[in-house]
This record gives C-alpha cells, sequence and structure tokens, in this order.
C-alpha cells in the first residue's frame, strides 16, 4: 500500500472502489466500521462459493485421476453437486449423543470455523486488498490455525465416544507434531524479510531479475526447501492425504467426527477446506511471491487475479497429493515430523543465514554462494532420507513352496 | 532417495488426469443407467422357460411339468400345476404341459440346482438382474408367459451352453427317429396284434392342429446351431 505505484490499472483499484461506493452509503463515523464488515462479509461468501466449488472440482480430479468421471449426474459437468450435498446436509437428522456434552458437542464445530475464518484476515489478497494489516499477522495467522486443536479436542470429549476421543488424541498429536515444522520452516522467511507482517513478506518478493525471473522465496535453496517443508506439515495441519488419519474412516471409525451427523458434520468439512485455502494463502504470501506477478510484462494483470492464480494451483497440488499418496500410519506419521521435518527446518535456518549473510557476494563469488545454498539444501535432506528409510529398504517376500 | 516414488506416483495420477480426458479407453467404470455393464458369459441368475417355436412360446415349452425342479427347489420358489391333457413334445411324444408355473424370484437364490435337474433342458438360467419393481409380492412372482424365453434368446445369452444343448437334443431326436423307425419296420415285418399303441406317438393325428407347424418351424432353428458346431454331439445323449 505505501509503495503504490502510478502505473496501476483501473482493475487494480476496482475492488477499493467498489467499498468506498458501499461504505460511502453510510455515515462518515460508521465508514471504518461498515468496511470491515463488509471485508468480512465478502471473505464469509467467497470461502464459501469457493469450498462449494473446491469440493465439486476435488471430486472431479480425484476421478479422473482413478480413471472415473466423477460426479456427472446433477447438472452440467456435475456442477451442482455441491447444491445437493448442501440439501442432504441440511435435511439430515442431527444426532446427539445422550450422554455427549452437549453444549460442547455443539461448540465444537462453531468454534472450529471461527478459528479457521479468522485465519483469512490476515491475508494479502492483492495490492489493496489485506482485510487486517497486523504488524504481527504471521504469528496471529499460526495463533489462529492452532486454535482449531482446540476445537478438535472439544468435538472429541464433547461427544462421550471413546472413538471420538481416541481420534482427537491422535489428531491433536499430529496437528502438535506438525505445528513445529511448519513454524520453523516459516521462521527463515521471517528473518529474511525483517518482518512478521504478511504485506512486509509480500514486499520483500517483489521485483525481477532482469524482468522475467521474480524474487519469490520459493526459487532461493532454503526458500525451496522451506516450501517443501511447508507443504508437507500444511497437508498434515489440514488434516489432507496422506496425514488425514484424524478421520480414517477405516481405522478409527471418523476419528473425532464419530458422533457428527447432519450439518454439523458438513461444518467440520468446511472448516477442513477454509483451514487448507488460508494455509494454501499463506503458502503463497510467504514462499510464491503473494500477489506479485511472476514477470515484469505481465504485471497488468490485477494482483488478486495472481493471488487467485497461485492460490488455485497450489490447492490443485494438494488434491494432486490426495489422489496419489496413501495414508500414512500413526507412527510413520510422527516420526517424520520429529525426526525428518524438524531437523530438516532447523538446518534450513542456517541455510538462510547463509543465504542473507552472502547477499552481497557478486561475479564468480555469485556461483559459489548458488552451489553452496543447494549443497546446505539438499545434503541434509539426502542424509536424513536416508536415514529415515533405512533397514526399511526394498521388501523381500518369501512364499511358501 | 527418499521422495521419487512419491514422484513416479504423481506422474501416473497425472498421466490419469490428463489421460481420461482425451481416451475414454482408460475409463474403468461404466455409466451403468446409460451404457448396460458388461456381463461375462458365465454370469447366470434367475431361472427362465426355453421354448422352441417363436410364434408360439405357451405351445412350445419344453417344459413337461414333471415337477422334479419344484421338489429339487431348495427354497421351494417353484410351483408348478401340471396341465390336464397332452400334447405332443419334440420328439412328438404326448407330454403334460406346465398350466401354471410361477416362481418367486424374491425367494429364488439362483443356486441354478433346477436347470442340473431337469432332464427335458426346458428350465436354464438367465441374465437379468434389473428386476426391481414397486410391488415385492406380484411384482417378483414371474408367471409362465413372463419366464418363458426363446432359444434364440438363450443362444444369445449362453452361446457355447446352448449349442451344446441343441446338440444333445438333436442327437436324442436323431435316436428317437431310429429308434421309432426300426419299431415301424418290425411292426411291419411280423405283424403282432400288440403293434397299435406303439406307433401311435409317431403320428398322433389329434394334436397335430395345435403343434404341426411346431415340428417344421420350432425345431429345425434349434436343431442348425447343433448340426454347425465342430464338436460331435455328446456320447452322453
Amino acid at each position: 500500500m505505501i509503495h503504490a505505484v502510478a502505473t496501476e490499472s483501473a482493475f487494480e483499484r476496482l475492488p477499493l472502489v467498489l467499498r468506498d461506493h458501499v461504505t460511502g452509503l453510510f455515515p462518515a463515523s460508521l465508514r471504518d466500521l461498515a468496511g470491515g464488515v463488509l471485508a468480512i462479509l465478502v471473505i464469509i461468501a467467497l470461502a464459501g462459493a469457493v469450498f462449494a466449488f473446491l469440493t465439486w472440482l476435488e471430486r472431479k480430479v480425484l476421478g479422473r485421476m482413478q480413471n472415473r468421471p466423477g460426479p456427472n449426474r446433477t447438472g452440467p459437468f456435475g456442477l451442482l453437486q455441491p447444491i445437493a450435498d448442501a440439501i442432504k446436509t441440511l435435511v439430515k437428522e442431527d444426532v446427539v449423543p445422550h450422554s455427549a456434552d452437549r453444549v460442547l458437542h455443539f461448540l465444537a464445530p462453531v468454534a472450529l470455523i471461527v478459528f479457521t475464518l479468522l485465519a483469512f484476515a490476515v491475508v494479502p489478497y492483492g495490492r489493496h486488498l489485506v482485510p487486517v494489516d497486523l504488524d504481527a499477522a504471521v504469528l496471529y495467522f499460526f495463533a489462529a490455525g492452532a486454535g482449531t486443536e482446540l476445537a478438535i479436542f472439544m468435538a472429541g470429549w464433547g461427544s462421550r465416544n471413546k472413538y471420538a476421543l481416541l481420534g482427537a488424541m491422535r489428531a491433536l498429536a499430529q496437528l502438535i507434531s506438525y505445528e513445529l515444522p511448519l513454524l520453523l520452516s516459516v521462521v527463515p522467511v521471517i528473518m529474511l524479510a525483517g518482518t512478521l507482517s504478511t504485506t512486509g513478506v509480500v514486499a520483500a518478493q517483489g521485483g525481477w531479475e532482469a524482468g522475467v525471473i521474480p524474487h519469490w522465496h520459493v526459487l532461493t535453496p532454503w526458500g525451496a526447501a522451506g516450501f517443501a517443508m511447508f507443504f508437507v506439515a500444511a497437508l498434515a495441519e489440514s488434516n489432507r492425504s496422506p496425514f488425514d488419519l484424524p478421520e480414517a474412516e477405516s481405522e478409527l471409525i471418523a476419528g473425532h467426527l464419530t458422533e457428527y451427523s447432519g450439518f454439523k458434520f458438513a461444518l467440520f468439512f468446511m472448516a477442513e477446506y477454509f483451514g487448507m485455502m488460508a494455509l494454501c494463502g499463506m503458502g503463497v504470501t510467504l514462499f510464491l511471491g503473494g500477489w506479485h506477478a511472476p514477470c515484469a510484462f505481465l504485471e497488468f494483470i490485477p494482483s488478486y487475479v495472481w493471488f487467485g492464480l497461485k492460490l488455485f494451483a497450489l490447492i490443485l497440488a494438494f488434491m494432486w497429493v490426495r489422489g496419489t499418496v496413501p495414508r500414512l500410519r500413526m507412527d510413520q506419521l510422527t516420526r517424520l515430523a520429529w525426526k525428518f521435518l524438524v531437523p530438516l527446518a532447523l538446518i534450513n535456518l542456517g541455510t538462510a543465514a547463509f543465504w542473507h549473510l552472502s547477499a552481497d557476494w557478486t561475479g564468480a563469488t555469485q556461483l559459489l554462494r548458488w552451489t553452496t545454498g543447494f549443497i546446505l539444501a539438499a545434503g541434509p535432506f539426502l542424509l536424513l532420507g536416508r536415514g529415515l528409510s533405512s533397514g526399511l529398504g526394498p521388501r523381500t517376500y518369501r512364499y511358501a513352496t | 532417495m527418499l521422495g521419487t516414488g512419491i514422484i513416479k506416483g504423481l506422474a501416473v495420477t497425472a498421466k490419469n488426469l490428463v489421460g481420461s480426458y482425451h481416451d475414454p479407453e482408460r475409463f474403468v467404470t461404466v455409466q451403468y443407467p446409460e451404457e448396460p455393464a458388461p456381463v461375462t458369459e458365465a454370469f447366470r441368475n434367475f431361472p427362465f422357460l426355453v421354448y422352441d417355436a417363436e410364434h408360439d412360446p405357451m405351445g412350445s415349452l419344453r417344459c413337461v411339468a414333471c415337477q422334479i425342479c419344484e421338489k429339487e427347489c431348495p427354497p421351494q420358489c417353484i410351483y408348478i400345476e401340471k396341465s390336464k391333457d397332452k400334447k405332443p413334445d419334440a420328439l412328438s411324444k404326448p407330454q403334460f404341459y406346465p398350466a401354471v408355473f410361477d416362481i418367486d424370484a424374491s425367494v429364488c437364490m439362483s443356486c441354478q440346482i433346477c436347470v442340473e435337474v431337469c432332464p427335458f433342458e426346458a428350465i436354464k438360467m438367465d441374465q437379468v438382474f434389473e428386476i426391481a419393481t414397486a410391488d415385492r409380492f406380484e411384482g417378483l412372482l414371474l408367471r409362465r408367459e413372463q419366464l418363458a424365453k426363446s432359444n434364440e434368446y438363450y443362444h444369445q445369452i449362453h452361446p457355447t451352453e446352448a449349442a451344446a444343448v441343441d446338440a444333445r437334443l438333436a442327437e436324442q431326436k436323431r435316436v428317437a427317429e431310429e429308434k421309432a423307425k426300426a419299431a415301424a419296420a418290425k411292426a411291419a415285418a411280423p405283424k403282432p396284434a400288440a403293434a397299435t399303441p406303439t406307433p401311435s406317438p409317431v403320428a398322433k393325428p389329434p394334436d397335430e392342429s395345435r403343434r404341426g407347424q411346431q415340428g417344421e418351424g420350432g425345431l429345425k432353428p434349434a436343431a442348425a446351431p447343433g448340426a454347425a458346431a465342430p464338436r460331435p454331439p455328446p456320447p452322453s445323449a
């Protein structure tokens, strides 16, 4: 917002113009409040619409990945499937177990939705589209995200069902395990950008090398490693496959969702998607250059379109992984976090520090900088990866003769 | 290296995602109500009654109402009422025919025992599976008229089995004709008084009006595939 350049198109300012148009209807003293409420309404409406579209898209993409057509009965290309699903969940009976804690049982899905929606507040959707421009936005984002753990445990405890409780415990173990690599993979970004504000992080990734190579964090050795770790940890944090143990139907009945039905179940489902969208948005902001265009000559396309495209690509990657990788076992899950991702993330801090200190290297030393950075990022991955899979090598099967 | 397997897997799913859009051959599923689900030849459920003459289904049923299937049926879903009169069968032998032949499809367990015990190749297994109905009592009680299906239909659904059956029937017919010829010759040579009841089934005028056409129209197409089959008729017949 500070460095709003003069070459801005009308489309870039379009959301601002619309907002001013709406808030202009209110008296001057209420305009700030109206602007805030408007932002909240737009976020909830857009997130809901995108959620509906994503459920359809996910089923379509997963179907195609498994050589099936996916939903194709409701409307053209099955596009009305989300509406059919919504009607189904709305008219379903809402069963509350007799001995459940009714208040907790009711509050858990609501709290989950609230916490995941809170995270949307600090994501910069475009050059002028930051709902709340906090100084400690990254901290706030992950703090709000951590609140979902409370909601999941509320669901497990309030259901008064041993499977729900066990599932919630496991979900909690998973979420806490992956909170650490998630945060540690973000720390280098904050270190190098020198700010906790998301707008600051995006601003730090502005500009291009020769007009075509953007200064995105993902295009540096530490950034690539950090992004990969962030991606894996985000998969686990949003309970996505292959880390969807909390709701593993075949193993834990449905984890903390066991006693939920009807619309409350839909709320959990919605929260999962909201969480995924928020984390993807944060990943785009921190590593993929936020709303910046990939090339200088593509800047005429409004920044929020670029953000949307990147977000969409990242969510598609999530779906791709879901369609490919089978679910991990609980011990594999925690081992991956504590023995692999956490040490890698800590080493990555050193890599980022080296990158920061070697920022003024030029000429031939530039090559040395990249080589060292690459070795620092890839070496630990190879070594730790070998240690992680040692003893598990190719299995030999012996059959009775 | 750690992660190479995942990358290979991602390549496979990406290939599926792109491939399934331009190569319908990749689809592993069938859009069922529009496309019929493919069934194998050996697939069988629910019995049906075979008839030979297309123009006269009820008159050319192979069933002679011997009621063996009714007695053998484990869930007892078959109900047969024998006719009072007799009419000539494919071998021109006077036989009873089923006045009532009902199978309760809601009880039938598709065990095929009725088919195995039938000495007349009259009841065979079908390939229907869309028998859902709004009325589970009358709708699932299959009457004689619903059960009767042509030999051509039998050839369509189970070609190998039907060819073997036709060959067997043709062989039976040949043996019966030879026997009748021999008996006629024997009757002509010594000319005993007891010869009168024996030749009567060979040519019985009273029922000829009813099943006259069937002798030519009904048996010929049935015997043709058996004759066309490369292998000789089974010796067991």
